[in-house]
């Protein structure tokens, strides 16, 4: 590895790069020039191109044609090791921290050679001083899992400047962190580019940071860069012209107003819930809060901050060591027969791992909820597969599933299809509770506003819903009161009116004791 | 003077300690090597096969050279070779190390039971003990501080292993696969290489213990020789959290555990001391529901085992 630092960081340049896989064409002739010292975005949607193309770029993936030039010249990226020879790096969207690790240990694992017997004394000594030289610092004697979301993404980019990395490819650096945490992180990466210490690449799909950090932008959409500019000349509402085909935020969910729903008892109560996690240390501490008929309670929060657990208690999926649940004023323990007396739809996070069977097909998937009782059922335990047909095609084909066929085993699914089937299933009976975790994540522009008009729609008609997600955005547009779950507890509570990105967001990072790592 | 020959009801104790020491060392290998293996982010639960076969090579070879050492090199050869069977079977796509750990319990036992039939009867030079105890004029202390060297080469391998996890290129290698084989793949370790090699220094110690079976204590090659050693080892690993030296600590306990029974037999109680030769079964069952949960993941156990996930 060369250690000898150059005068100015790496000039890249992509010429005309094409990659197909199979039959789609991921890049078509993409050519864009990273400048040297600068911030460059690459915006565009879900499945625009943006990660084959940076991919293509780290030597992850083989172009199928076309050339990249690094300070003029042009190189072969084969592997990532040609990459990472000539100073190029990449900080992945989900973290490749060691988190049983500590920070210095995982400091070390990048390097190309290890010594066979590691001086901790003169690592540490090393690592230390290196800290002094960055714009953020973390302490190299904790545990990876001990930090949080923010602080991890630091150490991801920390790595690279430690391995000498002058050209960064940041995979939607933000998408983890809370608004606060983006803006401290971006600022210095922006820092560190004015410095001439870095040449940046960023992907995102958020307008706002591309406005504030980027100096040059290019918009990818199918494969193609439809745009290319330096950000002082655009605006965000171009941009997101650009990027959609469409001005942004043109079709916002219905919200009706609320008939005079507020003299109504709550329909969902959670008291003092107390829980522990997966490692045995408390997840949920004291949590409270109601949920009325024809509302929408968002639960905002950085991830492993107890939503997990707080919502795998509402399924029946843990035991909850203290608290109350009620549903319809009546103790509720998230039995089958309550689920169904009460009405209670969930839409859990990850549903091929957490809410359906993924080797059974999307048939079987879609009955789950209903295959014990007609007309699925006869004496609620033979089932009949004739009547399965029509119940499941009905569903295929108002929540548009694209299944090869009914009987297609759901694993073979896409994770916006896995997504649809299981709302499908839970919205098949009348819905009078609906939780929801995380219910966009990983889905495309277009599906994840279908999926927000649903639950819009249950909500209109005079459902509780509980939606718990990591998207702030998502639960600033959809909820009629917004809370805060930071370190297990309810830290904050605001109405819709009264609801401040910021100040949410300072809530979330509140008293970051990581409780379940 | 006849007082100084029989120690009465202090030789439980006594019997009970040197039990200990002698009894541990095939768990301390067994178990330190299951920990390698672990670590890496395999299980592998045929050591018990491991452990017999090595027992079976380390006489077989004793037998026919004459030479202990000799033999215990045979039973870590046998052990690393069985260690490379699984290994190899496991880097294919979509196996379970379990169910080829349980495959392999099996084919280890069954080949050395098959290979082992003409080693039965004959007498083998056995490995030789450290005299510690000939500070005393007593006997039962004499024998109760015959020490082999293999116990002092188990204790060597933990400190060495503890040390070595933290502090060495290999040991980050080995926890980097064993903790998260993405991070391993992102920075060009190939993951299958790793835990072959650990699978196989793994397969080595457990051979070992085998040999110290056959060669030392108790010291010939029959098909009963091992009681369960091998998977009790494995559950030691549990209790351990994957430390080596708790490992030592732990093999202590079940070495102990195990010599209850001979040792109240040898104070000529009777009846029911078949209760006390139980007594380490009931403590591997113990400690594993002690050590496990049914809300919490094991602490401590590396994040890629199939037990874990």
């Amino acid at each position: 590895m060369n250690s000898t630092p150059t005068p100015s960081p790496p000039e890249v340049e992509i010429a005309d790069l094409s990659k197909s896989f199979a039959a789609v064409r991921a890049l078509d002739r993409v050519s864009v020039r990273f400048r040297a010292g600068r911030v460059h975005a690459i915006l565009g949607e879900n499945g625009a191109g943006k990660s084959t193309l940076v991919k293509c770029l780290m030597g992850y993936y083989r172009a199928d044609g076309g050339q990249i030039l690094v300070d003029g010249r042009q190189r072969l990226m084969l592997h990532p090791r040609d990459a990472h020879a000539l100073g190029l790096g990449m900080v992945y969207q989900h973290f490749t921290l060691v988190p049983q690790m500590t920070v210095a240990e995982n400091f070390l694992l990048g390097r190309e050679r290890l010594p066979a017997i590691i001086d901790w004394g003169r690592e540490h000594a090393a690592l230390d001083a290196f800290m002094t030289r960055m714009p953020f610092r973390l302490d190299p004697r904790r545990l990876v899992a001990t930090l949080a979301a923010g602080e991890k993404q630091k150490l991801e980019i920390l790595k690279q400047l430690y391995l000498n990395r002058r050209f960064i490819v940041l995979d939607e650096p933000t998408s983890v962190l809370t608004p606060a945490e983006a803006d401290e992180v971006l600022g210095e990466i922006r820092r560190l580019a004015d410095a001439s210490l870095l040449t940046v690449v960023f992907i995102t799909h958020k307008l706002r940071e591309v406005v504030r950090f980027a100096q040059d932008v290019s918009i990818l959409r199918g494969g193609k860069v439809v745009a290319q500019t330096e950000v002082v000349a655009a605006s965000e509402p171009s941009l997101a012209r650009m990027m959609f085909d469409a001005p942004a935020s043109a079709e916002k969910t219905d919200r009706s107003r609320r008939s005079a729903s507020r003299a109504t008892d709550p329909y969902l109560e959670l008291a003092g819930i107390h829980a522990v996690g997966d490692r045995g240390t408390p997840a949920v501490i004291g949590a409270s809060l109601s949920v009325c008929p024809g509302e929408i309670v968002g639960v905002a929060g950085v991830s492993g901050n107890g939503q997990k657990e707080l919502v795998q208690i509402l399924a029946g999926q843990r035991d909850r060591h203290a608290g109350s649940v009620r549903v319809g004023g009546q103790a509720f323990r998230g039995t089958r027969r309550e689920l169904e007396r009460w009405g209670v739809s969930l839409l859990i996070e990850e549903p091929l791992a957490n809410a359906a069977v993924p080797s059974m097909s999307v048939m079987e998937n879609l009955a789950l909820r209903q295959f014990d009782r007609p007309p699925i059922a006869i004496a609620g335990f033979v089932l009949k597969r004739r009547a399965l047909y029509p119940f499941a095609h009905a569903l295929i084909s108002r929540y548009g599933i694209r299944t090869g066929s009914a009987s297609a085993p759901l694993q073979t699914l896409s994770g916006g299809n896995i997504q649809r089937t299981v709302l499908a299933r839970e919205l098949a009976r009348a819905v009078r509770l609906l939780i929801m975790q995380n219910p966009c994540f990983g889905l495309d522009v277009a599906a994840a506003g279908e999926i927000r008009r649903q639950i819009m729609r249950a909500r209109n008609d005079g459902a509780a819903v509980l939606l718990i997600s990591e998207d702030l955005d998502e639960v600033l547009e959809l909820s009629d009161r917004v809370l805060v779950m930071a370190s297990g507890r309810i830290s904050y509570e605001t109405d819709r009116a009264g609801a401040d990105r910021y100040e949410i967001g300072r809530h979330m990072t509140e008293g970051m004791a990581r409780l379940s790592a | 003077m006849t007082g100084t020959f029989d120690l009465g009801w202090w030789g439980v104790p006594l019997a009970i300690v040197a039990g200990a020491i002698r009894v541990s060392t095939p768990y301390l290998l067994v178990s330190l090597g299951e920990t390698l293996t672990e670590k890496s982010g395999r299980v592998n639960l045929g050591l018990e096969g491991t452990l017999v076969l090595g027992a079976m090579s380390a006489f077989a070879t004793c037998y026919l050279t004459g030479s202990p050492w000799l033999g215990m090199l045979a039973a870590g050869v046998a052990g690393s070779a069985l260690g490379l069977l699984h290994a190899t079977i496991c880097n294919l796509p979509r196996v379970n190390d379990i169910a080829v750990g349980i495959a392999l319990f099996i084919f280890g036992i069954g080949l050395a039971f098959f290979l082992g039939k003409p080693f039965i009867e004959p007498r083998a030079a056995m490995l030789p003990g450290l005299p510690l105890g000939n500070w005393s004029d007593n006997p039962a202390i004499r024998s109760a501080f015959e020490i082999s060297p293999m116990f002092f080469v188990g204790i060597a391998l933990a400190i060495i292993l503890e040390w070595g996890f933290t502090n060495t290129r290999w040991g980050l290698i080995l926890r980097i696969a064993g903790e998260s084989a993405d991070a391993a793949r992102a920075i060009g370790l190939s993951v299958h290489r790793v835990r072959t090699l650990a699978t196989m220094a793994g397969g080595f110690l457990s051979g070992l213990g085998g040999g110290f079976l056959s060669l030392y204590y108790p010291g010939n090659w029959n098909e009963g020789l091992s009681s369960g050693q091998g998977l009790m080892a494995i559950a030691l690993v549990i209790f351990a959290r994957w430390r080596p030296l708790r490992c030592f600590y732990a093999s202590l306990l079940f070495g102990g555990a195990t010599a209850i029974g001979p040792a109240v037999q040898t104070v000529g109680i009777s009846e029911g001391y078949y209760l006390f030769y139980a007594a380490p079964y009931l403590l591997t069952l113990g400690l594993l529901i002690y050590s496990s949960s049914r809300t919490r993941t094991l602490a401590g156990a590396p994040s890629e085992l199939s037990i874990s996930r």
